[in-house]
């Protein structure tokens, strides 16, 4: 018969229009809130979804996996007295690493002893050219630039972000990496009970 | 169902000693860490007619100019293997660096070098002698120079190699525009008027369009009908232009426009980094990074000579199969698109690519540019949470979508009224055109280089290598759709095999020591044969970069598919050779 | 739009009269139609362009802010999404298509490569930035910009249509509706006609 295969594809919407309608009522009759609720979001990007598959941005948002990149922020720790301890050593990796160069590190010496600083001076990201890739976070070796979770970032005009606003606190840090942090943390305690082990066992053993 | 092809033999590598076959002629390139034959210029065509028809290899697949600066010769390479399988033959071309370069067209023996040659021209200045329309292909007539020569350089030059000096440790913020003297990208001969200057516009283009004869008998005169279909058009798949010669409604000629998008990837390529190159490899095609990043770091393994770690191959064929199986469901949606169905089967299929994608970002932090492959391995390894849900797409849902795709309109009388009969291509004429990829195995050519030629592990897996006989958009259509669930069956397979273990063979670093050499990696893209060639000479930044780009390369027969066929047909053939202008104009 | 929104504040409108009667300015109104019917025009360059397409589809719905239909032709449209790598080949169709849509019309650079040029700032066949042809309202940095943020950027272009007013707006003065943009010509590189004086004179200065 003709028309045939047209009437097989119209089941298939068919059934997807209906499948929009009964999800919604399934949730009603086990009386939980389908939208603006976090399950309700989980439940739509999963493989279960059939029927609605928005995510009604901006009062819902997509679950934002840890692993995320947009654009990077310097992370500094905060000390007890309120003092702000800077990570960043400007060892100038991340600046060699980039691949569009858009990194700026200023590098200034002691005046006293005519030695590097290890805190940079000044620090440029030209936003408007970072392409996301991650290469800075990944060959810091202090963890002391990351990949923040903020795409929220339009503007009027052009950004280029200076030291003072790319600096967020290690505890943000915490709270959008959580794995990442953990793992970093218990790297640098071991690095440092090294550290402490061969200052303490130095005087008495020769290193080899 | 499809005519599928068991697993074959592939041929064993012949040791093709050119040398021995033209004694005093050919010889072999002792370059250390180079391979192939050089051939004489004047003997170049017939040693090719020789590789084509006594050795057997019909398949040329790149065709890469080289520019040797400080010892003032360039080079072209090619690389030709056969469609029965097996490595392949590479043979080059040195010419004397002065102007005018010139090396015979290869266009008689092999139609597929036609654009390629034509690049190396606008790029490099080789003058190909016998090429019937030398033309500019990605620059415009007009500019002046030849970019990719050494010692031309852009208007944003700042330094020879990255990383610059210039942004640490005395790094002072400045805009590029204030080196230059125009305060822009730009570069004009001394005492240039603007106002002076008449463009020559599109006369060359529209000129190399072949006129036609009409009957007519009443004595009226009739004019040809130049159309634009124009960079910015809602059915080409990007920024591609096509001016065509019409006959009412039916086309008598047509030229390809492309390089609207052309953003010098090979010209940054040469001064990045080995390792700075990889994000840029996801952004050629834009739809498919995985895959691109996969073809490079086969091609730098192959120069640095590493082993890759198990587990991260395992994942490389993961990650390389979701690519093609998002690539082909959206395919299908695309294509219906440009049919006229107005996006609903576009929207089942991006719902698709969505969950996909959100698996690529649980991984590896980005939805679309994934950045994902280092040299010797991957860059993270996969959760366990995440390869559950790979397991639930892969087993659960994929399989049901892409069935529910089939039953939607695989047998939709509309589709097939468009659909069947109209002709694209036959296997003969794509294997001189130099067309891989679903194209090729449409019009009746199984060759597929998981197969050939395997690469990575590919040679563990079970799967049959998806062919169709009639070679018209119909069965174009199908085969996309048999290559999901071949490629779903290499899933399921991978992800059973998958062992433990580390991800990565080298240590995490920045600055990649690479020997001099020279590589060709190629892989199965979900378009076509996707090949990275490069060249390095020991530095830690690679002396040639060429992308041989299966979307640039399959347009070739883009005339001789078109002409004939109306313009609504025009369109689903433009769109059934799944172009992507990232990867087409590089 | 809620009442609160579009009644303006200072009136006391009683109990029995709010569903029926709202107190409002001629701008608030027209403001209001104009931002929640922005048309888009479909125009994508690059990457960016799928997750232009991504946004429109069913998971990040465009449709909700009343951008549904992106339209072909600039005539009919009223934004231009600037999403993808501006090359110097591309930019006189791109300010042609510009100067064909009639005011009110607004610019959208999405991505780091409308923006500034991105990641292939250096080639030798981009532009470092739409912004050096055409006048951009908001700017949306991203490689490529997530749906979500695209999404962000635009709901930033409505503030900005919020707030402007029909007293000073350009095309209910006195004087030309809009300003066209004279189209570059592709010649030993790309010549801007504004800039001719200047580049006759640099050019007459440098030897090449």
């Amino acid at each position: 018969m003709y028309g045939k295969g047209i009437l097989k594809g119209l089941s298939v919407t068919w059934k997807r229009f209906w499948n929009t309608y009964l999800d919604d009522i399934a949730w009603l009759l086990r009386g939980k809130k389908r939208y603006y609720t976090e399950e309700g979001i989980k439940h739509r990007s999963s493989k279960d979804q059939r029927g609605i598959f928005t995510i009604q941005y901006p009062e819902e948002r997509l679950i934002t996996p840890e692993e995320a990149r947009y654009v990077p922020f310097l992370v500094y720790d905060e000390k007890p007295d309120g003092t702000r301890e800077q990570r960043c050593t400007s060892c100038g990796i991340c600046a060699k690493v980039c691949p569009p160069q858009c990194i700026w590190i200023v590098r200034s010496n002691d005046p006293n002893t005519g030695r590097p600083i290890p805190e940079p001076t000044e620090f440029y990201i030209d936003v408007d050219i970072c392409m996301n890739c991650g290469f800075c976070a990944e060959y810091c070796p202090f963890d002391a630039i990351i990949m923040d979770h903020d795409f929220e970032l339009a503007s009027y005009g052009r950004s280029v972000y200076n030291m003072e606003k790319l600096l967020k606190p290690a505890s943000y840090y915490k709270s959008i990496r959580p794995q990442q942090y953990e793992r970093n943390e218990a790297e640098r305690k071991a690095k440092e009970a090294a550290k402490a082990a061969k200052a303490a066992g130095a005087p008495a053993a020769p290193a080899t | 169902m499809a005519t599928t092809i068991p697993q074959t033999e592939t041929t064993q590598p012949s040791a093709t000693d050119l040398s021995a076959r033209f004694p005093g002629i050919v010889s072999a390139d002792t370059r250390p860490g180079f391979k192939g034959w050089i051939v004489p210029k004047q003997n170049l065509l017939e040693v090719a007619t020789v590789i084509r028809d006594e050795l057997g290899y019909d398949l040329l697949s790149t065709v890469t100019g080289v520019d040797y600066f400080p010892d003032n010769k360039m080079e072209v390479v090619y690389h030709a293997y056969k469609t029965t399988g097996g490595p392949g033959l590479e043979f080059k071309v040195q010419v004397p660096r002065e102007d005018p370069v010139e090396v015979p067209s290869l266009i008689d023996i092999w139609p597929g070098v036609d654009f390629q040659e034509r690049e190396a021209w606008d790029l490099l200045g080789i003058r190909f002698t016998g090429h019937p329309d030398l033309r500019r292909i990605l620059m415009w007539e007009g500019f002046h120079g030849h970019p990719l020569r050494k010692d031309w350089k852009e208007g944003f030059y700042e330094e020879e190699f990255k990383p610059f000096k210039s942004r640490w440790p005395s790094g002072q913020f400045y805009m590029a525009e204030d080196k230059n003297p125009y305060h822009d990208n730009l570069g004009f001969p001394p005492n240039f008027d603007p106002e002076k200057y008449i463009p020559e516009g599109d006369a060359l283009v529209y000129g190399s369009l072949t006129r036609y004869s009409v009957k007519n008998e009443e004595g009226l005169s009739t004019d040809h009908i130049i159309v634009n279909m124009g960079p910015q058009h809602p059915s080409t798949h990007g920024v591609f232009r096509a001016a065509l010669m019409l006959d009412g409604e039916t086309i008598m000629s047509l030229k390809p426009v492309i390089g609207y998008l052309h953003r010098n990837h090979e010209k940054i390529g040469e001064r990045n980094t080995f390792l700075l190159n990889m994000p840029y490899t996801d952004r050629l095609d834009y739809f498919n990074s995985m895959a691109n990043n996969f073809g490079y770091a086969l091609a730098v393994e192959k120069l640095m000579n590493i082993p890759v770690a198990e587990r991260a191959d395992y994942i490389r064929v993961i990650m390389a199969e979701l690519t093609r199986v998002q690539n082909h469901i959206v395919f299908i949606g695309n294509l219906l698109n440009d049919l006229g169905a107005m996006y609903t089967p576009a929207l089942y299929a991006f719902e698709e690519r969505e969950l996909i994608l959100d698996i690529f970002e649980a991984v590896s932090g980005a939805r679309m540019m994934c950045n994902y492959f280092r040299f010797g391995g991957v860059v993270r390894d996969v959760p366990d949470d995440v390869m559950q849900k790979i397991k639930d797409l892969v087993y659960e849902r994929l399989p049901a979508r892409t069935e529910e795709m089939d039953r939607f309109l695989t047998e939709n009388e509309v589709l097939v009224s468009r659909l069947k009969g109209v002709h694209v291509i036959d296997g003969e004429t794509a294997v001189k055109y130099s067309v891989t990829g679903p194209l090729l195995r449409a019009a009746g050519v199984p060759y597929d280089i998981r197969r050939a030629d395997p690469y990575s592990i590919y040679d563990r897996f079970e799967f049959d290598v998806a062919m169709r006989t009639n070679g018209d958009l119909y069965d174009n259509y199908l085969i996309r759709l048999d290559e999901i669930w071949q490629s779903l069956r290499i899933l399921q397979q991978a992800i059973k095999q998958i062992p433990k273990g580390p991800i990565n063979s080298q240590k995490p670093q920045y600055q990649v020591r690479v020997p001099a050499g020279e590589a060709y990696g190629r892989i199965e893209s979900p378009k076509g044969e996707l090949g990275f060639y490069v060249i390095s000479n020991g530095k830690p930044n690679p002396w040639r970069y060429h992308v041989r780009a299966p979307s640039f390369v399959n347009i070739t027969p883009l005339e001789k598919i078109c002409v004939g066929n109306k313009i609504a047909d025009f369109v689903a053939l433009f769109g059934v050779i799944d172009v992507v202008m990232g990867e087409l104009d590089r | 739009m809620d009442k609160e929104s579009l009644n303006l504040p200072g009136y006391d409108i009683p109990e029995d009269m709010q569903s029926a009667v709202a107190v409002t300015t001629l701008d608030r109104i027209y403001n209001w139609g104009r931002r929640s019917s922005v048309w888009p025009l479909m125009f994508g360059l690059a990457c960016c362009a799928i997750e232009m397409i991504v946004a429109q589809t069913a998971r990040f719905d465009l449709a909700r802010f009343g951008m549904e239909v992106m339209r072909p032709p600039p005539r009919q449209s009223d934004l231009m999404i600037v999403a993808g790598t501006v090359t110097k080949k591309m930019v006189p169709a791109i300010v042609r298509l510009y100067n064909q849509m009639p005011e009110p019309k607004y610019v959208v650079a999405m991505g780091a490569c409308a923006s500034s040029g991105g990641p292939f700032k250096e080639g030798y066949n981009v532009v470092a930035g739409i912004d050096k042809f055409l006048p951009v309202d908001v700017y949306i940095p991203g490689c490529p910009p997530t749906p979500q943020a695209l999404i962000a950027g635009l709901i930033k272009l409505q503030e900005k249509i919020d707030k402007q007013s029909i007293r000073n707006v350009r095309w209910y003065q006195k004087g030309p509706d809009s300003v066209e943009v004279p189209v570059p010509i592709l010649g030993p590189d790309l010549i801007d006609p504004r800039r001719n004086p200047d580049i006759r004179e640099t050019a007459s200065r440098n030897e090449g």
